[in-house]
């Protein structure tokens, strides 16, 4: 490194601009990530109706497999505010802590979702059984895949915090996966409102 | 065992055509010439650090150019093969397919990888220097968003020898595009191709916001912003608002094709119309994305060379943002003719004409830009004002086009493809070329020569409207685009041939570009002075080629214009004060992008062919390299102060 | 450099004088401006406004343009006026942004006149009843189905003249686009989906039609003459056709469906719940709703496609064979 050219403080304002720089980055990203879903969402709107002679929504859906999904979803956003909470209040351990729960919740989201899309192919509602069913499995798991990817990230940052503490690099990370994660819940809200609630009325 | 590799063989590569021959053996020798070079002057080294790892804004912007350069002769070559099977009636020198997958390919190439990456060359080569930054936001970002477009292109490049060719047209419809209309394996690496280089756009359309919004000079407020830093605002804006459609778009049609998904297919309820919807829902704000920034090109290269205020400045950045909001409300209007009822015709009909109020007010601004100046006629005006009566017409045609019950006549035809050629050739082409001639001095330190630049420029305006104008009467009189061939009995004969001769016209005018290139490499002005026509902003406060840093002291920016206000005031002897030289904070170097971005095209190479293990390495390498960004926290470093004085020294000594 | 600028005008001057001679003798009357039905009449007249009110505002610019340009060129004898801060007047980006709105606002009255006129059926022959043709495009054919003659033809149209025509489009593979200029402008075909499209011919004639969407391979073979003829000749054609050995049956149907051109041909006998399936098949499950020009109002269901209840008893019982 050759920071020794600059004094520290001198550094530490350079890299507090770069980060600032990083998380208003982040914040486009999640835009065009709404642009993503909302073109997911008027695609299953547009095909909702084409069963092809299959299952409809109505038949397919159960009511508390994803009760119980909202719920662990909500709780696991709930749980990485708590993780930014103890971020801010300089305390490492707790915010690991927090961060494994939050993990662990999106984990247990997830094997929900898994078996709730293995059942479904059991049943002989797969992807390509039909244009609704195509639409709504790919909406479904495109937000699957995001809490995916979310959850590695997170044990990425977890290893990173272990390395290097809570600096300033560290804090934006934590902060963007924040921001990323409490996204997934509304996401899932717009979801649950019109995939699952519709579907079932 | 031979039977296998046989089949393999005949599955892996495109046979059955000479040109197809021909490519491949040039193919071949290229690569082993370029290997041979490099090795030879032992260049692998300098190739790795200089260039595969750069994160220099300056470098990324050349190699954007090179590559666009490129892709424009293999666009071109497209364009000239079609032609020469339309020149005459009944000409059998392209079978059907083969014609198919040459238009396929022109419009995507042409739209996706060489507007494009042009206009990301000009974002790169100037916006920093024209707002007073060091670097874009996101330097890595930006050279990942180069090597992510790069193996994207090559994607498509090589389905031209391997594989097979695209050939459902450039936005491939469905169900055409679906296994049932293209089993081949074209039409995979078209989605592959696309949708790796439209990962990166999206990634240069955050970069760029970022850098305009957050990284502008000390004083610089956005309504002191040079125009062309506006247009790649207006532009970055609208890529991040319509590229996510894209991605989503063609990852549906890749789910139909591999895993029998039933978005847009003839069966399972699929809906094709969707696809076209969306399609165009990217598609022609896509269209706005690259014209915007030519907009911005022309209100710099009017206002340095009628030495003047840009006219109406408020007025053409309004104009802009206005452009970049209604291109999302435009996009029926390319298909009129599916059935939408009166209603939706009529609204698309008015918000279409009604995007050309702020475009015509554009034109306007800039002719009374140049009244009362004192114009100069160099290259970069000279193509600005082969510009404003091409895109005048073209405009013209647009508003023809968009009145809703005149369409269903032009719809589809050669009426239409006269139409965009016109806007895209008229605006986008001449504008960024317009853009390249005025910035090039600033990026090499040297001018392109005028002579040849002249020749070239006559060449491609006289073979542009030869080419393009008798189109819209084929149109009129039947002709609809995409046929590989007509009969005699329609008439077409001569006018066919009037374009195919403006084809070649236009050719022999890119030709004289590539030997201006080389000429001016040897024997060009060189610019010493860092500002040789005598600019307005920034950028020609600054040594041409600029160093690393772009500026050793952060510009106080006062004005619009600042450059030029600033020079107005030494003639009046008021010297700006200089404060002191700061060390540096600048990007390192990272071969992650490059990396990364090869096993981008992993994962499209094996997605093509089936080849799973392939696509598993292509993921795996992908995070790994994720992971690998990071987990680096020794990302940056400081030019000390005394080199920076070398350097300044060095490429200011001439002059100061 | 001044010898060069003077070749490269003779050079420029004798090839716009070369493309201009060209033109004369290329373009004659083009089709589009040389309509041959009220339908066609009306979007010829629809180009010329446009074309006019463009040319409003091109001209004068173009004028501007060239003065400009000539009189501030940087000469060292320039006497004109140079004013390099000269960068704002309210008064005329008023009027820049003024003209093109009212122009706009004009020719958008007379696009949305048009736009609704349109998509009725004409309204000169609204006594007359109409024709209604069911089209189909294939891989690389048109099927033309007379539902109320029961009769079809591959490649080719016989038409009444001054009869309104009630075409209904769908398509059993790629999307096409049915296209008759002299008649009027084109629509697509969709799979999955049906639109009707009202065209009518002026007097006995022979026109050009041809598929304007790229649909594969041969799609550029896809082109049809369509002969406008008197009721009388038109209802002899019928007769004799009536009597052709060919039927159309979804055997013929599925032999014509394989990729590949075809001659024109005649079938003797229509298969009525034929268009209706093509329909169904390809993802129009919920019945036909035709989209595009609006149905006569008075006989909505009597002539044109089978009802809705016939097309789901049709899918129900008879679901035919995937294609290709």
């Amino acid at each position: 490194m050759a920071q020794h050219i600059v004094s520290p403080e001198v550094h530490e304002h350079h890299t507090q601009e770069q980060e600032s720089l990083k998380t208003a980055g982040f914040w486009l990203f999640l835009i065009s990530d709404v642009i993503l879903f909302g073109t997911l969402f008027a695609t299953y709107v547009v095909l909702v109706g084409h069963t092809n002679g299959g299952p409809t929504g109505k038949e397919l859906f159960e009511i508390q497999g994803f009760v119980i999904s909202t719920f662990i979803l909500l709780t696991s956003s709930f749980t990485s505010g708590l993780a930014v909470l103890q971020m801010h209040a300089k305390n490492l351990k707790g915010l690991i802590f927090w961060l494994v729960v939050t993990i662990l919740l999106g984990g247990a989201f997830l094997f929900i979702e898994i078996e709730e899309f293995l059942t479904l192919i059991h049943e002989g509602a797969n992807i390509g059984t039909s244009a609704f069913l195509s639409a709504f499995f790919v909406l479904v798991g495109t937000h699957g895949i995001h809490v995916t990817l979310g959850i590695f990230w997170c044990i990425g940052l977890i290893i990173q915090l272990r390395k290097h503490g809570i600096t300033t690099v560290t804090k934006r990370k934590i902060t963007n996966f924040g921001l990323y994660w409490h996204f997934l819940d509304v996401i899932w809200i717009f979801l649950l409102s019109v995939v699952y609630l519709m579907g079932v009325m | 065992m031979w039977d296998s590799i046989k089949e393999f063989a005949a599955d892996f590569f495109v046979t059955g055509d000479p040109l197809i021959y021909g490519a491949d053996v040039s193919i071949a020798l290229v690569s082993i010439a370029i290997v041979f070079v490099l090795t030879y002057f032992k260049k692998w080294k300098w190739l790795w650090r200089e260039w595969l790892t750069t994160v220099d804004h300056k470098k990324i912007g050349i190699m954007y150019l090179i590559a666009s350069l490129l892709m424009l002769f293999r666009g071109g070559v497209d364009a000239i093969l079609m032609r020469m099977q339309l020149a005459l009636p009944d000409v059998e020198f392209l079978q059907a397919d083969h014609y198919n997958a040459i238009f396929t390919t022109h419009g995507t190439i042409m739209i996706l990888f060489m507007a494009m990456p042009m206009m990301f060359a000009l974002f790169n080569m100037v916006v920093p220097l024209q707002i007073g930054a060091r670097d874009v936001a996101f330097p890595f970002l930006n050279a990942l968003s180069f090597w992510m477009f790069l193996f994207g292109a090559m994607l498509l490049n090589i389905s031209f020898v391997i594989g097979g060719s695209p050939d459902a047209g450039w936005l491939s419809y469905p169900p055409l595009s679906e296994l049932s209309g293209s089993p081949g394996r074209g039409q995979d690496f078209y989605i592959w191709g696309i949708q790796i280089s439209g990962i990166g756009s999206l990634a240069t359309g955050i970069n760029f916001i970022v850098t305009i919004l957050k990284m502008r000079a000390p004083g610089m407020k956005l309504m002191k912003m040079p125009l062309f830093s506006w247009s790649v605002l207006s532009a970055s804006i609208t890529i991040l608002f319509a590229f996510p459609i894209l991605t989503v778009t063609l990852a549906l049609l890749f789910l139909d094709r591999y895993f029998g998904a039933h978005f847009f297919t003839l069966d399972g309820g699929g809906m094709s119309m969707l696809y076209v919807n969306l399609i165009w829902m990217w598609g022609h704000p896509e269209v706005y994305i690259v014209v915007l920034p030519a907009f911005g090109i022309f209100s710099e290269i009017v206002a340095t060379f009628s030495r003047k205020t840009v006219f109406g400045y408020n007025s053409m950045v309004f104009a802009m943002m206005v452009i970049s909001v209604l291109s999302f409300f435009t996009w029926v209007h390319h298909f009129y003719t599916m059935g939408s009822s009166a209603d939706v015709n009529a609204f698309f009909a008015i918000t279409t004409m009604a995007i050309s109020i702020p475009t015509g007010v554009k034109i306007f601004n800039w002719l009374f830009t140049m009244y009362r100046g004192r114009i100069k006629f160099d290259l970069p005006m000279l193509w600005t004002m082969g510009f404003i009566p091409c895109f005048l017409v073209g405009g013209a045609t647009g508003v023809m086009l968009a009145v809703a019950p005149a369409n269903f006549q032009y719809h589809n035809s050669y009426f239409l493809v006269a139409h965009f050629h016109q806007v895209l050739i008229g605006g986008v082409v001449f504008g960024y070329l317009a853009g390249i001639y005025y910035w090039w001095p600033k990026l090499f330190g040297f001018k392109l020569d005028e002579k040849r630049g002249r020749w070239g420029f006559w060449f491609w305006n006289i073979g542009f409207y030869l080419c393009f104008f008798p189109q819209y009467f084929l149109g009129l009189d039947g002709m609809t685009r995409r046929v590989y061939t007509y009969g005699w009995d329609r008439g077409w004969a001569a006018l066919n041939f009037a374009s195919t001769a403006g084809a070649f016209l236009m050719g022999v005018g890119f030709i004289f570009q590539v030997w201006q290139i080389a000429y001016s490499v040897r024997k060009g002005e060189r610019d010493k002075t860092g500002d040789i026509w005598n600019g307005r902003t920034l950028e020609w406060s600054i040594p041409s080629p600029p160093p690393v840093y772009n500026f050793a002291r952060v510009p106080q920016v006062q004005h619009v214009d600042d450059w030029w206000r600033e020079k107005e005031d030494r003639e009046n002897g008021i010297v700006r004060p200089q404060p002191e030289l700061e060390p540096i904070h600048m990007p390192k170097n990272s071969g992650i992008p490059f990396i990364m971005s090869s096993f981008w095209f992993l994962i499209g190479f094996g997605f093509t062919f089936d080849w799973i293990w392939l696509v598993i390495i292509g993921f795996l390498g992908v995070f790994g390299s994720m992971y690998a960004r990071s987990f680096t926290y020794d990302v940056d470093y400081y030019i000390p102060v005394d080199e920076i004085k070398k350097t300044e020294q060095k490429l200011r000594g001439a002059t100061t | 450099m001044k010898a060069t600028h003077k070749r490269l005008r003779m050079l420029g001057i004798i090839l716009v004088g070369v493309g201009m001679a060209v033109f004369l003798a290329g373009c004659g009357n083009p089709m589009v401006l040389d309509p041959k039905g009220q339908i066609a009449d009306i979007q010829k007249e629809m180009i010329w406004i446009s074309i006019i009110l463009c040319a409003i505002i091109i001209v004068p610019v173009l004028g501007i343009w060239i003065y400009i340009s000539v009189r501030y060129r940087d000469k060292p004898d320039n006497k004109a006026p140079y004013e390099p801060n000269w960068s704002h007047s309210t008064k005329l980006e008023v009027i820049w942004w003024g003209i093109p709105i009212i122009v706009v606002g004009v020719l958008g009255y007379f696009t949305v006149v048009a736009t609704y006129d349109l998509i009725k059926p004409p309204k000169a022959t609204a006594n007359v009843e109409p024709l209604t043709i069911e089209v189909t495009s294939m891989d690389w054919k048109w099927l033309f189905q007379y539902p109320d003659q029961d009769i079809a033809t591959v490649n080719y149209l016989n038409i009444p003249e001054n009869t309104p025509i009630q075409f209904v489009l769908t398509s059993n593979t790629a999307m096409n686009s049915f296209w008759v200029p002299q008649l009027g402008g084109m629509m697509y075909t969709m799979p999955g989906m049906a639109m009707r499209l009202w065209l009518q011919a002026e007097g006995p004639g022979e026109y050009l039609g041809m598929g304007a969407n790229f649909s594969g391979s041969e799609f550029a073979k896809m082109h049809f003459k369509v002969k406008s003829m008197p009721q009388n000749e038109f209802d002899a054609w019928v007769a004799k056709s009536q009597d052709e050995p060919a039927k159309l049956t979804r055997e013929t149907y599925a032999k014509l469906a394989v990729k590949g051109t075809v001659p024109i041909q005649t079938f003797g006998q229509n298969e009525p719940t034929l268009f209706a399936s093509i329909v169904v098949k390809n993802g129009g499950h919920h019945g036909i709703s035709i989209r595009g020009s609006d149905p006569v109002k008075s006989n909505q269901q009597s002539s044109g496609v089978k009802s809705e209840a016939e097309t789901k008893e049709v899918s129900g019982s008879q679901q035919p064979e995937q294609n290709q």
